[in-house]
């Protein structure tokens, strides 16, 4: 099952990019995601190696994975290792303005559970739909915030630079 | 990978020969008649011995992930259920996690908690689970002990702690599954301290599990304790209760040999922090008082999640 949903982002692609790339922030702009740790030496980049839990229905599921293509600041994919088969991807995009477009695909599934299988991913499908939602407009409000709050401190200091 | 050996002291015992029930009392006819009972309870006895043999390797990740799916359609539509502070539960290392059980012998916690348990620390974490006797030489048994149950027993246990594994057990058992209905939110473990025991022999920490709405999945009437006893289900099959419950579709359920359907009653749970014992009661402690400071904490815990609830089964 691959649920996918983009949003537009007041702010540069590189921008978008610095944010994601930090893994501390996932907890706080991941919807439904209870853990994501760093499992290994890298702290991101390719290679790196995170264990993500999301809760959905009764359980919280999810496992080790691996970021498995890193191409700043456009593509971001990682793949499962351990637990419920899964493939994310961020694809970001330039748009005028200084803007960008967002999406964040996500397939999920757990090979050889047959019809239970099948019915499943239908089933967590809308709850899934919802955290990519409520995930993507609160990256938007992050990095829109951020981004604001990095203007602000710009003219703040051009400001006193002045004055002296 | 090491197995306990039940199989061979049910032997050692006479239990798996199936010798001394074939002496003949007397008459060619009741020779013969007795000779062909005492064969055919020797090879169910030798079949149960087998059974109940503790093999580890029995538990399958291929096969309990492939069934997630399953467990999970169950746990979230039918239980509604919702599995609180598995954090608790150390990454790695044995561990002994204690439960109130609940639900007959359908036990809808045990089914919810394997699968958070295996959605959280992987299908690739060892993790096992004492059950009756009857439980795993039942048909269902077979597939039970794929997901990694084995009977209960000491042996077993210390089989599945020395491999490093985590261990639930519910030291209620069949006594307090079969509670009445409106004793659903106590915990009555009958006095069962032997998990202490372990859990000290074996020098692990304890972590309680308390669930609650699993009584709501049926009307308990009571534990028929007393016809157990009289009927000699104690001695014969390890059996404290002779269960009575109002449950579909059999309506008067005498026993619950046979499960029934669940009442799709809410069911939550919830890990507490684990207890290491020798640090929390001193090098060489008392088993009774750590038995009542665990159970109290426990009954604590359930006070609360019982407190949640306002309608029975809804939740």
């Amino acid at each position: 099952m691959r649920i996918s949903e983009c949003v537009e982002i007041s702010a540069s692609p590189q921008e978008v990019w610095d944010y994601i790339a930090e893994p501390e922030n996932y907890l706080r702009f991941m919807s439904g995601v209870t853990r994501w740790e760093i499992r290994g030496e890298r702290r991101n980049g390719l290679g790196a190696r995170y264990r993500m839990l999301i809760r959905v229905g009764a359980a919280e599921v999810g496992g080790l994975i691996e970021f498995v293509e890193w191409a700043e600041p456009r593509d971001m994919a990682w793949t499962s290792i351990l637990g419920i088969d899964q493939r994310g991807r961020w694809r970001i995009r330039d748009l005028p303005d200084g803007r960008s477009r967002v999406e964040l695909r996500y397939a999920y599934g757990v090979a050889g559970a047959g019809i239970f299988g099948w019915i499943s991913e239908k089933v967590a499908a809308p709850t899934l739909r919802r955290h990519i939602r409520r995930t993507l407009h609160q990256l938007k409000r992050q990095v829109e915030h951020e981004r604001l709050r990095n203007e602000a401190q710009r003219r703040r200091g051009a400001r006193e630079a002045a004055a002296t | 990978m090491p197995t306990s050996t039940l199989a061979e002291k049910a032997k050692q015992n006479g239990s798996g020969d199936g010798g001394p029930a074939a002496e003949p009392a007397g008459g060619q006819l009741g020779g013969l008649l007795n000779g062909v009972l005492g064969r055919a309870a020797g090879s169910v006895k030798d079949s149960l011995a087998a059974r109940l043999r503790a093999d580890l390797d029995d538990r399958d990740p291929d096969y309990i992930r492939e069934n997630l799916p399953l467990a999970w359609l169950i746990a979230s539509l039918w239980f509604r259920a919702e599995v609180r502070n598995l954090g608790h539960v150390p990454e790695e290392g044995p561990v002994l996690m204690v439960g109130n059980h609940s639900g007959g012998n359908v036990t809808p916690d045990t089914t919810v908690f394997t699968l958070a348990f295996s959605t959280y620390f992987g299908v690739e974490r060892r993790f096992y689970q004492l059950a009756h006797n009857l439980v795993v030489a039942s048909p269902l048994g077979q597939i039970l002990r794929r997901y990694g149950t084995v009977s209960a027993s000491h042996e077993n246990a210390e089989t599945a702690l020395s491999t490093g594994a985590a261990l639930l057990v519910y030291p209620g058992g069949d006594w307090e599954v079969h509670r009445a209905s409106w004793r659903a939110n106590k915990i009555d473990f009958a006095g069962r301290k032997g998990f202490i025991r372990l859990a000290l022999n074996n020098d692990v920490p304890i972590v309680p599990v308390v669930s609650v709405g699993g009584q709501e999945t049926a009307l308990f009437l009571g534990q028929g304790g007393r016809i157990a006893r009289t009927l000699g289900l104690d001695r014969m099959l390890r059996l404290k209760v002779l269960p009575i419950s109002l449950a579909p579709p059999w309506g008067l359920n005498l026993g619950d040999f046979l499960g029934h359907l669940p009442l799709p009653a809410k069911i939550t749970i919830e890990v507490l922090p684990p207890v290491d014992l020798r640090e929390q009661f001193g090098p060489d402690p008392d088993v009774d008082e750590i038995y009542d400071q665990l159970t109290r904490q426990m009954q604590e815990a359930l006070d609360a999640l019982a407190a949640e609830r306002r309608f029975p089964v809804i939740g």
